[in-house]
């Protein structure tokens, strides 16, 4: 079997080459995931890249992007396979043909609509399947999910067993909601994207924020890191610390210093009771008197 | 992060395939004490593991270790226990600690690694404390990760005192070595030098970001010693001691009678998770078991429009069942933490009941359900818990039977057959008098009564413990150790 990346070097340029800052542990194991054959699970907290690292892979290697969004109630039909009634009615309706002419014929791919997953088992071209938030189908569809993970095959009761041509890069994540099963968790790989530290940031902020200074990228970072410290409803993701200073560049803020922030932040946190907390803490001179956990 | 290149992971340069390789001994082992500290290693993950360290460069430690930790840890709340027991089996053969092979004596001059030294003094000639805290200052000053790393080894050297066989914990020499380094001032003498490099006054906002960022560093040299002592004590003791002194308990496992102030730290991270899931598990239930029973009357009623064929069956559904909550918790000193941890939850999973009123006591009693109501923001309501209840009637030891008397005198006209009482404590009453009678009116009005009790089953009854007492007029009676015991509670009862 051939493989896509030479290294977990390669995988970390590749990665920087579409606009994704990788750090270490990323690339590592994006690039066992290509080794061994394993599909990925993602955790981590929302908005800190999941979806993306599974796009950027995908833009990496050109390859097509296969998205299933995963909600309650998602079955067979709208994840793998469904068969397309309308159409099989109208082929018994069309010609008189002896009942078993048709009855085999009215099973055979032609009348098969494929949904996300047995569309990735079957693409001849290189494609990445993304299964987003597998934590919200529930415990028994779950198992939909374990024949093609760990075989990268798919069972129709009337056509046989597809198998797959080549094996696709799987990345699945998840929002943790709930515990996922331990039989999903075995056949994966397991990723644990947390926030960045300062420099990364930094680096994503100076990447994706075009026109922002060397300086404001370091302010914003630093304070974003503060602000995280904090106990608080939701800390600021990455994608906030990036709208952040987005709308810093736009106001032509050069310096951030209290009134901006106190005007701004509420691009960066979302509850009344977070914004409230984070300009007490940080108007007061000395804020170390307060419940911080140190 | 550190990273080491040279023989780092291992001194054995076998190829991973091998059968006999001492690779795949130490990575049993290790997964062994992966299982021992409590991770659910299964055998097709060890399989997994030795497939993948096959295909990661073994030079590169950084490399090493996420290919462990992507096929052995599942989940991210082991991610630190997996990190220790890491340090201890792949952290000493590095090249980079090669000085550690003669650091028991203090006559090693680590000038090539200290360098550059401010004074400019030529190397050879031992350092004085003050050249080290010298150091340590200019190092933290300038964030210089590796002469951080330079002096963290250096300070461990020379303050820790190690000796070979010396029964002691690493804690020990940790505390010794960091006091020398007086840590205390460090942070305001590293703050009043950023102030004067400003050449004016610092804003409250540029203040904060200062002292957070010296704050980090200063941790970062806390890590480096305290790598620094383990390695040593590894190359000391040996892995598999080591590993099991190092162990620890998983933060669901941890005891709230008996936690640290880390594992309190790790805690009050886990329960928002916890409840987000709990929450989640909770609805989807409801939602699930919504079909109830054939409602016949209604079938037959429906029927009419139709002829008399009963076509449309109507089914009774069932109400979720939206108890009325009332927590009743002593928060003095041994079991407070456990209040709060039981509190912070019942509130946090507040929308699947339909009132909840909460009583918190020693020997006095008082109700802190508007501090919940009034405050938007968990943690700080159960903050202001402790400081603003008015608990202590005599003397601050815990009374059960006065409290409950109190309760029953002021609320007991407001339990109801709707609702659930959870009394949270150890019944530990000091010998006052028990005041079960509550407890027996309660059981009698209320629609159901719980103790969560804090401590282990085995210790209830023993000395001033009457938990037997109380248990008799109780629905359930169930021991609370720790937040998988919780959570355990919150499933089976809602």
């Amino acid at each position: 079997m051939v493989h896509r990346f030479a290294g977990v070097g390669a995988v970390r340029e590749g990665l920087d080459g579409v606009q994704y800052l990788a750090d270490e542990g990323i690339a590592g194991v994006v690039y066992l995931a290509d080794r061994l054959a394993k599909p990925v699970l993602v955790e981590g907290p929302a908005g800190t890249g999941k979806t993306q690292l599974a796009k950027s892979v995908a833009e990496m290697c050109g390859a097509r992007l296969i998205r299933l969004q995963c909600y309650e109630g998602i079955d067979e039909a709208k994840a793998l396979y469904e068969w397309n009634y309308k159409k099989q009615l109208l082929r018994i309706q069309a010609e008189s043909h002896t009942w078993d002419e048709v009855s085999d014929d009215i099973f055979s791919e032609e009348f098969l609509l494929t949904r996300p997953l047995l569309e990735a088992i079957r693409a001849t071209d290189p494609v990445v399947l993304l299964v987003d938030e597998v934590d919200r189908v529930e415990v028994e569809t779950e198992a939909l999910l374990l024949e093609i993970l760990s075989d990268y095959q798919v069972s129709i009761p009337e056509l046989g067993t597809v198998e797959a041509t080549q094996i696709p890069l799987v990345f699945l994540t998840s929002n943790n909601t709930r515990e996922l099963s331990e039989a999903l968790k075995r056949r994966c790989l397991y990723l644990y994207i947390d926030y960045p530290d300062l420099d990364r940031e930094r680096e994503i902020v100076l990447t994706k924020v075009p026109d922002i200074s060397q300086s404001l990228a370091d302010e914003v970072t630093r304070i974003v890191r503060s602000v995280r410290q904090l106990e608080l409803k939701k800390s600021p993701s990455v994608s906030e610390t990036l709208d952040w200073a987005r709308t810093l560049v736009l106001l032509g803020v050069e310096h951030v210093d209290a009134e901006t922030a106190a005007e701004t932040v509420h691009t960066l946190l979302k509850y009344r009771s977070d914004i409230e907390k984070a300009l007490k803490e940080f108007s007061t001179g000395d804020a170390r008197s307060s419940g911080l956990p140190r | 992060m550190a990273r080491s290149r040279g023989p780092a992971v291992t001194a054995q340069t076998a190829p991973a395939g091998a059968a006999d390789s001492p690779l795949l001994g130490l990575l049993g082992g290790f997964i062994t004490e992966l299982r021992r500290a409590g991770l659910p290693v299964s055998l097709t993950e060890h399989l997994d593991a030795m497939e993948a360290v096959g295909h990661v460069p073994l030079d590169d430690r950084e490399a090493f270790k996420f290919a462990l930790a992507a096929t052995l840890v599942k989940h991210h709340a082991h991610w630190q226990a997996f990190e220790t027991v890491f340090e201890v089996y792949f952290s000493l053969r590095g090249a980079e600690y090669e000085p550690s092979g003669d650091a028991w004596a203090d006559d090693v001059d680590p000038s090539e690694v200290l360098d550059p030294r401010p004074e400019g003094k030529g190397g050879g000639e031992p350092l004085s404390d003050e050249d080290l805290a010298r150091l340590l200052f200019a190092a933290l000053l300038r964030g210089d990760q590796a002469q951080l790393r330079a002096v963290g080894w250096r300070a461990v050297q020379r303050y820790a005192g190690m000796e070979p066989g010396r029964p002691v914990g690493g804690t020990y020499y940790l505390y010794r070595t960091l006091r020398n380094l007086g840590l205390e001032d460090l942070l305001e003498r590293l703050l009043d030098t950023v102030r004067d490099e400003a050449g004016r006054p610092l804003t409250p906002l540029e203040e904060r970001l200062e002292r957070d960022e010296m704050e980090s560093r200063i941790d970062q040299l806390r890590q480096e010693v305290e790598a620094e002592i383990r390695r040593r004590l590894v190359a000391d003791r040996g892995t598999e001691a080591m590993a099991r002194t190092l162990r620890k308990p998983l933060p669901e496992d941890v005891e709230f009678m008996h936690a640290t102030r880390e594992e309190m730290e790790a805690l009050r991270k886990a329960i928002d998770p916890l409840t987000r899931k709990l929450a989640a598990r909770l609805s989807r239930r409801r939602r699930h078991t919504r079909r109830g029973v054939l409602d016949f009357r209604r079938t037959i009623r429906q029927s009419l429009s139709y002829g008399g064929v009963p076509a449309e069956p109507r089914f009774r559904y069932k109400r979720p069942s939206k108890p009325e909550i009332m927590v009743i918790a002593d928060i003095s000193g041994s079991v407070a933490a456990f209040a709060r941890f039981t509190l912070h939850l019942v509130y946090a999973i507040s929308s699947h009941f339909s009132k909840v009123r909460s009583f918190v006591f020693i020997d006095g009693l008082d109700e802190v359900t508007n501090l919940f109501e009034t405050s938007d923001d968990i943690t700080e309501a159960v903050h202001r818990v402790n400081t603003s209840a008015d608990v202590v009637w005599v003397d601050g030891h815990s009374d059960y039977g006065h409290a409950l008397g109190v309760f029953w005198e002021r609320y007991g006209a407001s339990v109801g057959p709707k609702t659930t009482v959870m009394v949270l404590g150890d019944a530990r009453n000091n010998y006052h008098a028990s005041g079960s009678w509550v407890m027996r009116e309660l059981h009698r009005k209320a629609r159901r009564v719980f103790w969560l009790n804090p401590e282990p089953r085995s210790y209830w009854d023993t000395g001033d413990s009457i938990m037997g007492e109380y248990s008799t007029h109780c629905d359930g009676t169930f021991e609370v150790r720790t937040l998988r015991h919780l959570e355990r509670f919150v499933e089976k009862t809602f």
